[in-house]
C-alpha cells in the first residue's frame, strides 16, 4: 500500500512537471454551435499534417470566451468559438488578463429553423406571429397596454393559421441558439409594432423585458440543448413546432420541414443570400501570443480559411454550415494570413 | 361474540389482504423488469446496426507516378501523397460514364472521406503495393452506410432523402456486381472519435475511461481502506470521529457535479494540472468514490467478529498485528467488492467530468493519464448531440459497451462476494 501512496504522489508531481512545459496540440474552446464544425476541420488537419488532432471543448460561447480571457500561456486555450460577437466588455476582461492580441474570424452563418413534422402541412408564418405566440406579454387592444399572454391557439394570434395549440419546443436560455432565437425572430417581430418600437427609444431595458421573454405557462417547451431529441418528439407530434439550428434540418428532411418565416423558405441559398431572417454569423477567436508558439496554430487557420473548407462546394457546407459571400471570404482570409487585430 | 369468533371472522380479510399486498409486490416487480426490458430493447434495436459497417470494393491502382514519383519509397513522401485521388481514380473506373462534373462530385461522395487514409495505412504498411493494383474494400460513406441498412426509406421524394435517386442507382449498381457488403466494423472498437460517423470509434474513450479509473483506483482504494481501518479499529469514540463520520455518510449523497467544480477549483486552477486530462478525472472520481469505499469497507470490518480480535490480543499480538494479520484479511472481501461498485460508479460518470474539460472531441487516443481524453459515457453525451442520421445508432452501440462493461464489473463484485466472504 504504501508503494501506491508513492506511485500516486509520484504521478501528480509528474503532473505538475510535464504542465509547466509546452503543449504539443491545439487547444479550442467555445460555443456548440461552431463544434460541429471546427471539429471537421480539426479532423482534417490532423489526418493531413504531422501535427495532432487539435483538443475542442464544447463550453458554450460565453463560457468559451471567459476561458479565453484568463490569460496567455500554454494552460490556457488558443481559440474560441462563437456564436455571437465577442462584447466590449469581454474585450476589456481579456486586455486586464494580458490577452491584448486577439484576430476576430468570422466563418460563416447559421440559420435558426421553427420546424414542425412532414406529417402536417408547412407552416407560414411571420415573426410577428412568433412574438404574439411565444411572448410572456402581449399588447392588448389599446396600444400602450400590456397583457399576459392569452393565446392559446395559433388561430387566435393570426386568423391565418390553422386552429391548432401553440406548443413550441425549443433550447433553454443557457443555449447560444435560444439567445439567437430572441433576438432575431421575436425581437425582429416585436419590432414590427409601432408603439414598442417607439418605446426602444424612451425605455431601452422595457422594450428589453417585454420582447425578449419568453411565455412560461407551458405553450413553449425547454427541450434540452440535445436537438436530435426536439427532431425526435416533433416526430410524434405532428401539431408542435420545434426551434434549432439549420444542420439538424438538413440531416432529417424526411422527418421534418422547415416553416416559411416572413415569407422565406428555410434553404441554403435564402440564408446564404440573406433574404430569411433567422441567421446569424459564426465566429471564432484567436489568441495573438500563441501563434508561432503552439505547433500547428497557423497550419489550423490556414486549413479553416482555405476555399476547399469554407468554400461555396466546401466540406463545412456539406456539414450543414452556410458560407459567406466570396469577398467577405476573401477579406477575412487576408485578415488571418496578416494576424489583424480585432477592432470593435 | 368470542375472541375467537372475532379472529374467524376477519380471517378471510386478512388473507385477502395478505394475498393484495403480494400482488403489488410482484407488479412492482414486472413494472420495474419490463421496463428495464423495454430500454434493453430498444438501445440494441437502434444499435446492433453500429457493429456491421458497410464496404464498397474497389479496384486499386497504386500507380507509382501519382505516389512516390522519385522511387525512393521515402515514407515522408509515401505519406503525404494523393490518396484520395487514387480513390477517385478508382470510383471514375468502375463508372466510366459519369463524365458531368457534378456527377464526378457525387460519385466521390459514396465513399468514406477516410477511403484515403485507409488506402495510406495499406501503403504505409507495405510498399511493396506500389506499381500494383489490388482489390481493396474501404469503408462507405455514412450517407451510403445508412441507405444500405435500410434505415432511408427509398420511397420517400427524392428532396426529402439525403441521397438522391443517381446515387441509389449506383449503389444498386455497386450490390449487383457483389461490390458492397457489411462486414464486422472493427474501427468502432480501435478508433478515436470523428465527425465521419463511419470513421468513429470508442477506442480513444475506452482508453481514456481505462486511465481514469486506473488513477481512481490507484488513489481511492488505499485511501479509502485506510480511513476506514483508522476509523473503525484505532480512532477513539468521541464527538470529532462522530462528526466525520456524519460527513463521510453526507459525502456519499452530494450530487456529483459538485466534485467536478471542486476539480476545477483545486486540481486545475489552483495546482494547475492540464484540462481534459484523465488524471485530473481520475482525483475527481476518487473524491467521488471515497465515500462509498469508506462506507463498504467499515461494514466489512465492523462484520468480523470480535472474538477473532480478543484471540489475537490474547496471544500477545499487537493492535497492529490484529489488524494487519487477522481482521484486514477477513474483512478484504468486502472492501473489494464496495471498491468495484464504487469504480462502476466512477465508469458511468459524467456530470463530473463536464467541468473539468473532459467533453470535448478528441481524436487521437491517449497514449497516458497527462494526454488529453475523453470518457465512455462523455462520447455517448457527444454523439447524442451529433447532427448526422448515423450517429444515432453509434450512440445506442456504445451505451451497449458500457452497458456490458458495468454489467461485467458488478458480476464480479457479486462472484467476489459469493467465493470469498466468510459468514460467522
Amino acid at each position: 500500500m504504501k508503494k501506491q501512496i508513492a506511485l500516486a504522489a509520484a504521478l501528480v508531481a509528474g503532473a505538475g512537471a510535464a504542465d509547466a512545459a509546452s503543449r504539443d496540440y491545439i487547444s479550442i474552446v467555445g460555443s456548440s454551435t461552431v463544434y460541429p464544425f471546427a471539429t471537421v476541420v480539426a479532423e482534417r488537419f490532423g489526418k493531413s499534417t504531422a501535427f495532432k488532432t487539435p483538443k475542442i471543448e464544447s463550453t458554450g460561447s460565453g463560457g468559451g470566451l471567459k476561458l479565453f480571457c484568463a490569460g496567455v500561456g500554454v494552460e490556457h486555450p488558443d481559440i474560441t468559438n462563437s456564436s455571437r460577437r465577442i462584447k466590449q466588455s469581454e474585450v476589456d476582461g481579456c486586455a486586464k488578463n494580458g490577452v491584448a492580441g486577439i484576430v476576430e474570424v468570422k466563418i460563416g452563418y447559421d440559420g435558426i429553423v421553427v420546424a414542425n413534422s412532414v406529417k402536417a402541412p408547412r407552416f407560414e408564418v411571420s415573426r410577428k406571429d412568433l412574438f404574439l405566440a411565444l411572448a410572456a406579454r402581449v399588447p392588448g387592444s389599446r396600444e400602450g397596454e400590456l397583457m399576459e399572454n392569452p393565446y392559446q391557439t395559433w388561430q387566435e394570434v393570426n386568423p391565418a393559421l390553422p386552429a391548432i395549440k401553440i406548443e413550441v419546443l425549443g433550447p433553454p436560455p443557457t443555449s447560444g441558439t435560444r439567445d439567437a432565437f430572441v433576438e432575431l425572430a421575436m425581437e425582429g417581430g416585436c419590432k414590427k409594432i409601432d408603439w414598442i418600437k417607439a418605446m426602444k427609444k424612451q425605455d431601452k431595458k422595457a422594450y428589453k423585458a417585454l420582447c425578449h421573454t419568453i411565455r412560461e405557462d407551458g405553450a413553449f417547451i425547454e427541450a434540452g440543448e440535445n436537438d436530435n431529441l426536439i427532431v425526435q418528439k416533433l416526430e410524434s407530434n405532428p401539431d408542435a413546432l420545434g426551434i434549432f439550428g439549420y444542420s439538424f434540418l438538413e440531416q432529417n428532411a424526411d422527418k421534418v420541414q422547415g416553416s416559411v418565416v416572413d415569407g422565406v423558405v428555410p434553404e441554403f441559398d435564402a440564408i446564404a443570400e440573406g433574404t430569411y431572417p433567422v441567421s446569424r454569423p459564426l465566429f471564432f477567436y484567436v489568441k495573438k501570443a500563441h501563434v508561432g508558439k503552439i505547433p500547428g496554430l497557423e497550419g489550423y487557420l490556414e486549413e479553416f480559411t482555405s476555399e476547399k473548407a469554407w468554400g461555396d462546394d466546401g466540406y463545412l457546407a456539406d456539414k450543414g454550415m452556410i458560407p459567406m459571400p466570396r469577398a467577405e471570404r476573401e477579406g477575412f482570409a487576408k485578415d488571418v494570413a496578416t494576424l489583424k487585430n480585432l477592432e470593435m | 361474540m368470542t375472541p375467537i369468533d372475532r379472529v374467524n371472522a376477519s380471517l378471510r380479510r386478512r388473507y385477502a389482504r395478505e394475498r393484495r399486498f403480494r400482488r403489488f409486490g410482484l407488479g412492482a416487480v414486472i413494472l420495474g423488469l419490463s421496463f428495464v426490458s423495454m430500454l434493453f430493447i430498444s438501445i440494441a434495436g437502434k444499435g446492433y446496426g453500429a457493429f456491421q459497417q458497410t464496404f464498397i470494393e474497389l479496384e486499386v491502382e497504386f500507380s507509382e507516378a501519382l505516389l512516390d514519383p522519385d522511387g525512393g519509397r521515402d515514407r515522408g513522401i509515401l505519406s503525404r501523397a494523393d490518396y484520395d485521388g487514387l480513390v477517385k481514380a478508382a470510383l471514375r473506373e468502375r463508372f466510366p460514364e459519369v463524365t458531368r462534373r457534378g456527377d464526378k462530385r457525387r460519385l466521390y461522395r459514396i465513399a468514406s472521406s477516410g477511403a484515403g487514409m485507409q488506402l495510406r495505412e495499406r501503403v504505409l504498411a507495405d510498399p511493396g503495393v506500389i506499381g500494383t493494383s489490388a482489390r481493396v474494400w474501404v469503408s462507405a460513406d455514412d450517407d451510403i452506410d445508412m441507405l444500405f441498412k435500410g434505415r432511408i426509406d427509398r420511397n420517400l421524394p427524392e428532396a426529402e432523402r439525403r441521397v438522391d435517386d443517381q446515387t441509389i442507382a449506383w449503389v444498386d449498381r455497386l450490390r449487383e456486381q457483389g461490390a458492397i457488403r457489411t462486414q464486422f466494423n472493427r474501427a468502432f472498437f480501435t478508433n478515436g472519435d470523428s465527425r465521419e460517423p463511419e470513421l468513429a470509434g470508442i477506442g480513444g474513450a475506452i482508453m481514456g475511461s481505462l486511465y481514469t479509473l486506473m488513477v481512481t483506483l490507484a488513489l481511492s482504494f488505499p485511501i479509502g481502506v485506510a480511513a476506514a481501518l483508522y476509523l473503525e479499529e484505532f480512532a477513539p469514540k468521541n464527538r470529532w470521529t462522530d462528526l466525520i463520520e456524519v460527513n463521510i455518510n453526507n459525502l456519499a449523497a452530494v450530487p456529483s457535479i459538485v466534485f467536478g467544480l471542486l476539480g476545477l477549483a483545486v486540481f486545475i486552477n489552483f495546482f494547475g494540472l492540464p484540462r481534459s486530462a484523465p488524471l485530473v478525472g481520475g482525483l475527481v472520481l476518487t473524491l467521488m468514490t471515497l465515500p462509498t469505499i469508506i462506507i463498504a469497507s467499515r461494514a466489512a470490518l465492523k462484520a468480523v467478529p470480535p472474538s477473532i480480535r480478543e484471540a489475537a490480543l490474547g496471544v500477545g499480538a499487537s493492535k497492529m498485528q490484529v489488524v494487519f494479520h487477522h481482521v484486514l484479511p477477513l474483512a478484504m472481501p468486502g472492501m473489494l467488492t464496495g471498491t468495484i461498485i464504487g469504480m462502476a460508479q466512477a465508469l458511468g460518470e459524467s456530470a463530473p467530468l463536464l467541468m473539468i474539460g473532459m467533453v470535448a472531441f478528441i481524436v487521437d487516443i491517449p497514449g497516458g493519464p497527462l494526454d488529453p481524453s475523453t470518457v465512455l459515457p462523455v462520447q455517448i453525451f457527444l454523439w447524442a448531440d451529433s447532427p448526422e442520421r448515423a450517429f444515432v445508432e453509434r450512440t445506442s452501440a456504445a451505451i451497449m459497451v458500457l452497458l456490458g462493461f458495468l454489467i461485467l464489473m458488478n458480476l464480479l463484485a457479486v462472484i467476489l462476494r459469493k467465493r470469498l466472504e466468510r459468514r460467522w
